[in-house]
């Protein structure tokens, strides 16, 4: 058993002393960094965009605020069972990384579920990416005057491009999640000393937590 | 601990019993990954060759029969005779090829995957899975470009930089699926150019060799380094965009639709912001693999090395605050042009720190003219014209009037042809013996080498002259504007050289292929250089090292005192040389 010394939560050696996280680790840092800049491109252009026209949908009018906030909450919640798995498998407790690591695949879940019955909704009541389908309910308010008709495209277009896109990175999560859990966790894989899959599927775990918390704010809230 | 056994560090370097579609195809060496990239961009080198002369034959003698012209379908061309609408496609095509399937996976995807390892001494990349991933994203996104060419209506026709509203609207350009295409393969040509980044930059910084510290590393590694890191930032911003106009096509969304508040300007930003970095994606990996070969051919230590890798640093870190200066023309405020004026010239201070380092590497050096050589100080000549120009360029004044004309082609070609491709032609060479164990004919190099560089030359260089006359770029026939008259001979000078230029590339072809079952049998360090790819057999086994090397030194130790021959490579010790702390885990 000589490979039960090698220290797999540090960088692989002989090597000249990098930074003090393995390959895998430091792989995940220097993804996100580019995963920000592919959200700042997305919010970026949905800042100048709405800048650039005049008055857009106030808060609340289309979108259902309260339904999101509940989601939000339940996104949360699963970056902290996260944490919870992390902090178990970091004591060698099987048993509790099974349980929050299960918590956080349903938490993830549930938030693409409530999205998706948020898209079903919205897109019946008429609010679609190019804007306000004809003859809809939503078409009715703008008609009436109670919504901006100039920038209704523009809203639709921003919305689902942003919120989708981070829908998808949270169905990627899930997806991860359920292979680790299927593959890893329930075989009793993840050690005391080796629980890389549980820290880097965390650390993209909570950069899409954060994400979500911005766009919440700045889609549905501002 | 059985699931440690398979991610340690182990020694198996020798033990090459796979199959040879796992060896060869779906490989995760990073040497055939890189020798993948190798044949894929070298064949979108062609494609995007072929485009060009078929727009020199047009602009050069406009509205006549191109010979062999009567092969192309009727909607490219009625008698031999090339259409507006094809000629435009051949414009974005050619742009696009180049740009995003030759020249970036040449510098990055080949020499990134093939040198960095090798030269930092280490077993493989850090995920060489997801290495394979990168290269089989790229062959599918060459695969959909090349396949929207084939399709109705054609390629995109909106040019290589994308501009909106003509690529956004269907209805301006008449193009619907070549341009979604389009969109779709820089999607997937983004996802692996970061997969690749995330790669190299964790291996650069975590798998390096026991004494290979950050000043010792080769400037190749340095500028792929940084390299990737302006790949990893400015890809995701192009792939958003490209999302966006994607949708903009297939959803029915209004980003860059002016008509439903979108803004077309709102598109220049993004590609812009994207397409700086680019350009240095395009042209700091060639000037990390000029500055091995001009000191191995000087047989000098390189010149102000600590000076090099801040530059490389700074023109990384510029690259990020000057994409406005593609845009003055675009109405922009001008204070924030005077802005990017400024920050645009700032870039010349670093880039002539690397100009005069090389120059002081050769001064008084023992130059050997190899084919290498020859290549990368045809290289550091052409950059200087490429880059004088750009300074012109980068001035608001100046730029007005030769804004989108030919002298805007004339510096993209000097800097990516004289600059980029020159610098790849040498390090093709070079690096040869270590991708294929023989050597590529050296007269043959030389041959091609002075009628490049000469045909080269009487291609690009006139274009500036018709560019200050007022040229504009993409236009489909010249002799319909009647101040353009006087400089038809000057378009079919030109275009006759183009051709010669294209012909002569057949010899670095030929001399390509013929060298890989034909040439000589190469030593494994034919170029005596001292790089750690070197102490490799040719060609290096997989896995590279049984045991990684040690380094004592950094890499341009050349014509040292106390070494019995005039170079003294990294892992040979010198008496009283001391092992680096980090080597004590390789006894393992």
């Amino acid at each position: 058993m000589t490979h039960a010394t090698i220290d797999m939560m540090h960088p692989p050696a002989p090597a000249e002393p990098g930074v003090q996280a393995y390959n895998l680790k430091l792989g995940m840092w220097v993804f996100l960094a580019s995963e920000v800049m592919f959200f700042t491109g997305l919010i970026g252009s949905y800042v100048v965009l709405r800048f650039g026209v005049g008055e857009w949908a106030r808060p609340g009018t289309v979108l259902n605020i309260p339904i999101t906030a509940l989601n939000t909450f339940l996104l949360i919640c699963s970056s902290v069972s996260m944490v919870k798995a992390y902090a178990a498998i970091a004591d060698g407790d099987q048993k509790g990384l099974r349980l929050w690591f299960l918590l956080t695949i349903l938490g993830g879940a549930a938030f693409v579920g409530v999205q998706v019955y948020e898209y079903l909704h919205l897109v019946h009541s008429g609010f679609v990416p190019s804007g306000v389908r004809d003859g809809s309910e939503l078409a009715e308010r703008v008609a009436s005057g109670a919504l901006p008709a100039a920038t209704m495209g523009l809203y639709g277009s921003t919305f689902y491009t942003m919120t989708g896109f981070h829908g998808f990175h949270v169905s990627c999560g899930v997806v991860s999640m359920i292979y680790l859990y299927i593959r890893k966790v329930l075989p009793g894989k993840y050690t005391r000393q080796d629980y890389r899959g549980v820290e880097v599927v965390g650390l993209y775990w909570h950069f899409v937590d954060l994400v979500w918390i911005i766009l919440f704010t700045i889609v549905y809230l501002i | 601990m059985t699931s440690h056994a398979a991610t340690a560090p182990a020694g198996h370097a020798h033990h090459d019993d796979r199959s040879f579609i796992a060896k060869y195809v779906f490989s995760t060496d990073h040497k055939i990954i890189g020798i993948q990239f190798l044949f894929l961009s070298l064949f979108f080198l062609l494609v995007g060759g072929v485009l060009a002369m078929q727009m020199r034959w047009q602009l050069g003698f406009p509205n006549q029969p191109m010979p062999g012209g009567g092969i192309l379908p009727e909607t490219w061309a009625t008698d031999g005779v090339l259409l507006p609408e094809y000629y435009i496609q051949l414009v974005t095509m050619h742009g696009t090829f180049m740009v995003f399937f030759a020249i970036m996976p040449l510098l990055v995807g080949v020499y990134a995957n093939f040198l960095i390892p090798l030269k930092i001494g280490t077993h493989d990349m850090a995920f060489p899975r997801i290495n394979m991933a990168s290269f089989w994203a790229a062959f599918l996104a060459g695969a959909v470009m090349l396949s929207s060419m084939f399709v109705p209506e054609g390629p995109s026709r909106a040019g290589w930089t994308m501009y909106a509203p003509l690529s956004a609207r269907s209805d301006l350009s008449g193009v619907l699926l070549g341009q979604q295409l389009w969109c779709v393969a820089i999607i997937l040509l983004g996802l692996s150019s970061i997969l690749g980044s995330l790669n190299y930059i964790t291996t650069v910084i975590n798998n390096r060799a026991p004494g290979m510290t950050w000043f010792r590393l080769p400037l190749s590694v340095w500028s792929l380094f940084i390299t990737a890191i302006l790949g990893l930032l400015a890809l995701p911003v192009l792939s958003g965009a490209g999302i966006m106009l994607l949708f903009d096509q297939t959803i029915g969304t209004h980003f860059f639709d002016t008509t439903a508040g979108g803004q077309a300007l709102l598109w220049q930003h993004l590609f812009w912001f994207f397409g700086h970095p680019e350009v240095y994606i395009l042209i700091l990996p060639a000037m990390g693999m000029v500055s091995d070969i001009v000191a191995n051919g000087s047989r000098k230590p390189i010149f102000g090395y600590h000076s090099m890798v801040f530059a490389i640093v700074g023109i990384g870190f510029l690259s990020w605050i000057v994409w406005g200066h593609h845009m003055f023309m675009s109405g922009m405020n001008p204070t924030l042009g005077s802005t990017f004026m400024v920050t645009t010239m700032i870039i010349a201070v670093p880039s002539a720190i690397k100009v005069f380092n090389w120059l002081g590497t050769m001064w008084e050096g023992n130059l050997h003219f190899h084919v290498p050589m020859l290549n990368a100080v045809g290289f550091v000549a052409m950059f200087v014209i490429g880059g004088l120009s750009g300074v012109f360029m980068a001035a608001t004044p100046v730029d007005m009037p030769i804004h989108d004309t030919y002298f805007i082609v004339a510096h993209i070609h000097y800097v990516l042809f004289g600059g980029s491709l020159f610098a790849l032609f040498g390090a093709i060479t070079y690096w040869y013996p270590k991708m294929f164990g023989r050597m590529m004919n050296e007269r043959w190099g030389k041959v091609h080498f002075w009628l490049t560089m000469l045909f080269f030359n009487l291609v690009f260089f006139p274009m500036h002259n018709l560019g200050m006359g007022g040229h504009m770029r993409r236009i489909y026939d010249p002799t319909v504007y009647d101040f353009l008259d006087p400089m038809q001979g000057l378009n079919r000078f030109i275009s006759l050289a183009a051709f010669a230029l294209f012909a002569v590339q057949a010899i670095f072809a030929v001399n390509f292929v013929w060298s890989l079952f034909r040439g000589r049998k190469a030593a494994a360090n034919p170029w005596r250089d001292n790089g750690l790819e070197w102490s490799l057999p040719n060609p290096a086994p997989h896995g590279n090292w049984e045991r990684v090397p040690t380094v004592y030194r950094g890499p341009y130790e050349f014509s040292h005192p106390q070494a019995s021959e005039d170079f003294l490579p990294q892992h040979v010790p010198l008496p009283g040389d001391q092992e680096p702390a980090s080597a004590k885990g390789a006894a393992q």
